[in-house]
């Protein structure tokens, strides 16, 4: 929270001009963070901010009311410039019990905000947290901004007049942190009212607490002495254009049904329930009017091998899931593989092994993408970066389905998937053409061959049941090239382990160079690949402007790669790849380039810290004897 | 419409040489597959037939139509994509007790659950054949096989009763080697709209010959088994004369001579489950052995509802996609 400018006049206290903030909301599971949290990012997208978001919560619906396990938090930064990290250390915390307290005081800002609700430090609240003495009073607090409100006598007397009963006055506890923050960052409340109001319409006693509340929130803060300043972050020198506040599996649903619509194929998902990936099938089952058909599955493997006979049936079939879902569906993966049908399957990543950390991310499912199946049997891989990003992805994994008649992977994970960002929106009539040719109907006395290819880009035909003239029997064992039957011949089987290897080499000539954010020689290249992005540009673009030789670059196709990387890679005298998992591209990369690409691996369920990994590249330029200008930067 | 040409059995064979051992029931259920296949008035390419892994799930090679051969208990979850995306289509599942009572059991279950318009024809040999003789969640306690050499422990379970417990519309029983009474039911099945399922005992004479020898050899067929026939009493015998009633917890007794009017009359369209639900756990020892129809019973489908759903939310609500896309909070930047 740099100040850039000084008081304006345009407020009855001091108003001061700030380039970024970053706010962290901590409750209870049941405290409405989440919620509050996205009405703060809703508004501050609404006037013209860049804006990136972390929401960050247990696994667990409602842990017991107090406790460390039950925190659920939601991180938000915004600023007047462009941003691409949700930001480190917040600059203000706001902590709604002694538990919420305990676990994120540690990160916050020294000389930050934190605006502390004081209604529940009872005894057994405390211990509930583990804190052995009142943190308020022993010097725990020291070195902050403490703002001590008591949240809920506050808008129990805010809702005197409410007919709500008291348990639900207090629930509204929420919306009067928000309205505090809303004066403390001078935002307009009203997209909030429009939102609560739309959210609740059904219950107009919770309209009208809610509002209620926030509003003497904004009141107490406009009109107690405890708050001396309130804040401005001007907008964002933004592209010009149409924005929209998204996350990432909103964004993913959406490219898909584009590209759906685009190649005028019905959309067929297959789903089983799993975290975080459960609102992809939430989502898409709202597009009915597009015709998208989703079905809730038995099983991970029936989710996925539904979506299978839809696409051989000629719809296109999807299916979403995290890892432990991938994991069953991989013998089906395989059969798609082999019968050489388009698939897509969208693997929001979680922390693993096993059931690990549901709500928590990682990036661990790479190798299993690549490799997570019996016998040799490619599939494209390509990776989502920031939750605008998704839209693309998802859009460009049905074009390469069906073009190459091959299952196509896409990894997002947990931080992509619940994070959100101001999403420019694309022209619908320049999104590129996805063109689809179902075979012909057969001529009489001609026999169909279900396994003749296209010689540019060896795939085979779409053959839509129902097509006459088209009868062919297609599965998982190993067939005859051109004819598709059965065939255990030895070079037939070298043969066409070697087509399905080629066919999904061949997308590489279909792709995009390689893009750097700095020159294509230098020091070092710090090589990335989905959600870590955002935190690799950040740290790039400020040991850049420290004078360093230090270029960037995230990889959208992990399979197969860019043609033109390993000269990328060649160019700089040192390759760091950082990675939420133990050095999965980087072994990768390493084998088949021979490169010594250095992998910074943090496998601990958060995503990476910028600042992290600015200390880390420092070391390494350190290393080359690159010292930088050493000029200080804002950012 | 024009009049499709009539097709024959001839018609629905494919190139492939069939490799089932010789002598396998495999041949004769093939066989009244093509034989109701011809009558049902279908073109070729608008039947789909899905199968799994094992010795059965072969079938598709051999079937002029659409034929789409999985992965191991899977055909029931990849039929069910195919038949709702696609609901005009003919799909049929292929299956045997070890791909779809065993590691396919759960597809199976949900399949009949749903009640998509699949036709599964379950071939029950009660054993796995393409492994080379394992018992199968079907075998008989205490049967000695290569992965019980004592014996197995496993108790079996009905087909006929775990889809009747899963809500299953349509389930019936045929025998490999009664193949105009097998093509007859096979026929009833394709005229449900709904799940439809054929348990077919089928002697695999390589590692299980003779399991139905007790209740299909010609000389002991007559006395053994017992046709349902809709609207008829439970009646069974060369000459009629035994019959089967219910007692008031609808257990199955014996009737001869003067009681055999109290048989029970059969109704496969019955709303009540406990008649067929006790044919098709009565002891095989005790008691005839049942075939024909259990069960059939209209109601929507699942593709149908599935279709509605579309159909009706794209009256409601036309949007473009760009519409959709610009949705929800938006603001412009110039």
């Amino acid at each position: 929270m740099q100040t850039t400018s000084t008081t304006s006049a345009s407020h009855d206290k001091g108003l001061q001009d700030l380039d970024q903030v970053v706010i962290r909301f901590a409750g209870d599971s049941g405290d409405g963070m989440q919620l509050t949290g996205d009405q703060f990012t809703r508004t501050t997208a609404l006037m013209g901010n860049d804006i990136a978001t972390f929401p960050d919560f247990p696994a667990e619906i409602r842990a017991p009311a107090g406790t460390l396990p039950g925190v659920s938090a939601f991180q938000l930064r915004f600023s007047s410039f462009d941003i691409h990290t949700p930001g480190d250390a917040p600059d203000v915390l706001v902590a709604m019990n002694p538990a919420a307290l305990k676990v994120h005081l540690p990160e916050l800002r020294k000389d930050g905000v934190l605006l502390l609700n004081t209604a529940s430090f009872s005894a057994l609240d405390l211990k509930k947290a583990k804190y052995e003495k009142d943190p308020r009073t022993d010097g725990t607090l020291s070195g902050w901004r403490v703002i001590e409100v008591d949240l809920e006598q506050r808008t129990l007397e805010a809702l005197a007049t409410s007919k709500l009963d008291n348990r639900g006055k207090e629930r509204c506890k929420n919306m009067y942190a928000l309205g505090i923050l809303y004066w403390m960052f001078h935002r307009d409340i009203a997209p909030t009212e429009k939102a609560i109001a739309q959210k609740f319409a059904k219950k107009p006693e919770l309209v009208e607490a809610n509002l209620m509340a926030m509003k003497a929130g904004y009141a107490y803060a406009e009109t107690t002495e405890i708050f001396q300043t309130a804040y401005r972050v001007p907008p964002a020198q933004m592209k010009p254009g149409t924005y929209r506040n998204i996350m990432g599996n909103q964004s993913l649903c959406l490219g898909v049904v584009a590209a759906g619509q685009k190649a005028g194929l019905q959309l067929f998902l297959g789903s089983y329930p799993i975290t975080p990936a459960s609102d992809i099938l939430h989502q898409l089952s709202t597009y009915k009017h597009h015709g998208v058909v989703t079905f809730q599955a038995e099983d991970e493997i029936a989710a996925v091998c539904s979506a299978i006979g839809a696409s051989y049936s000629g719809s296109l079939g999807i299916t979403s899931t995290s890892g432990p879902g991938m994991a069953l569906k991989a013998e089906a993966i395989g059969l798609a593989v082999m019968a050489e049908l388009p698939l897509v399957i969208l693997n929001v990543q979680r922390a693993g092994p096993s059931t690990g950390m549901p709500t928590k991310t990682q990036q661990a499912d790479l190798l299993q993408a690549m490799y997570g199946r019996n016998g040799e049997c490619p599939v494209a891989v390509i990776a989502a970066s920031t939750p605008a990003d998704a839209f693309e992805v998802g859009y460009e994994a049905v074009r390469l389905a069906v073009k190459y008649m091959v299952p196509v992977v896409v990894l997002s994970d947990g931080y992509i998937a619940n994070g959100s960002e101001p999403w420019l929106l694309p022209d619908p009539d320049r999104l590129p053409a996805i063109p689809v040719a179902f075979a012909p109907e057969g001529q009489p006395g001609t026999k169909f061959l279900p396994y003749a290819r296209n010689p540019e880009t060896l795939a085979r035909q779409w053959a839509k049941p129902g097509t006459k003239g088209l009868v062919h029997r297609i599965g998982g064992i190993e067939k005859q090239d051109v004819t598709g039957n059965i065939c255990y011949d030895a070079d037939n089987h070298q043969h066409m382990i070697d087509t399905r290897a080629q066919k999904v080499a061949n997308i590489a000539r279909d792709i995009p160079p390689m893009q750097t954010i700095g020159p294509r020689t230098g020091d070092v290249l710090v090589l990335g690949w989905g959600s870590t992005r955002g935190a690799i540009t950040a740290a790039t673009l400020r040991l850049q402007q420290e004078g360093h030789e230090i270029s960037c670059a995230c990889l959208r196709y992990l399979n197969p790669l860019p043609n033109d990387l390993e000269a990328l890679l060649r160019g700089f005298k040192k390759v760091v790849l950082p990675e939420m998992n133990k050095g999965q591209l980087a072994m990768i990369l390493r084998s088949k380039y021979l490169i010594d690409v250095q992998s910074y691996s943090q496998v601990n369920g958060q995503p990476f810290k910028s600042h992290d990994i600015h200390a880390y590249l420092q070391k390494t330029l350190a290393s080359l004897g690159s010292t930088g200008s050493a000029k200080e930067t804002r950012r | 419409m024009t009049a499709t040409p009539a097709l024959s059995k001839k018609d629905y064979k494919t190139d492939q040489e069939v490799r089932w051992c010789p002598g396998c029931g495999d041949y004769s259920i093939l066989n009244a597959v093509q034989g109701a296949f011809s009558k049902l008035g279908k073109q070729l390419h608008e039947t789909v037939i899905v199968s799994g892994i094992g010795c059965s799930s072969r079938f598709p090679y051999y079937m002029e139509t659409f034929g789409f051969h999985t992965i191991h208990g899977r055909a029931p979850a990849i039929a069910t994509g195919v038949k709702t995306s696609n609901p005009a289509l003919d799909v049929w599942v292929v299956t045997g007790d070890g791909d779809a009572m065993s590691i396919g059991g759960n597809h199976f279950i949900h399949a009949m659950r749903r009640n998509v318009g699949l036709k599964i024809l379950m071939f029950n040999n009660r054993i796995y054949g393409l492994t080379k003789g394992q018992f199968s969640p079907t075998s008989e306690q205490g049967k000695v096989t290569k992965s019980s050499p004592l014996g197995t422990v496993d108790y079996p379970f009905s087909p006929i009763a775990l889809s009747l417990g899963a809500g299953g519309t349509f389930i019936a029983r045929g025998i490999d080697v009664f193949g105009p009474h097998l093509e007859d039911t096979i026929c009833k099945a394709s005229a449900h709209t709904g799940t439809a399922l054929v348990e077919i005992y089928q002697n695999c004479n390589i590692f299980n010959d003779g399991a139905y020898k007790g209740f299909t050899d010609k000389e002991v067929r007559e006395e053994r088994i017992l046709y349902l026939e809709h609207g008829k009493p439970l009646l069974f015998g060369a000459n009629k004369d035994k019959g089967i009633r219910f007692d008031a917890n609808f257990q199955p007794q014996l009737v001869t001579g003067a009681d055999l009017g109290k048989a029970y009359v059969w109704d496969e369209t019955a709303a009540n489950v406990a008649p067929a639900m006790a044919l098709a756990t009565m002891n095989e020892a005790e008691f005839p052995v049942p075939v024909g129809v259990f069960r059939r019973r209209e109601k929507p489908t699942f593709e149908s509802g599935i279709q509605a759903q579309i159909t009706a939310a794209k009256a409601k609500k036309k949007e473009s996609l760009r519409d959709l896309l610009f949705a929800g909070e938006i603001w412009d930047v110039k």
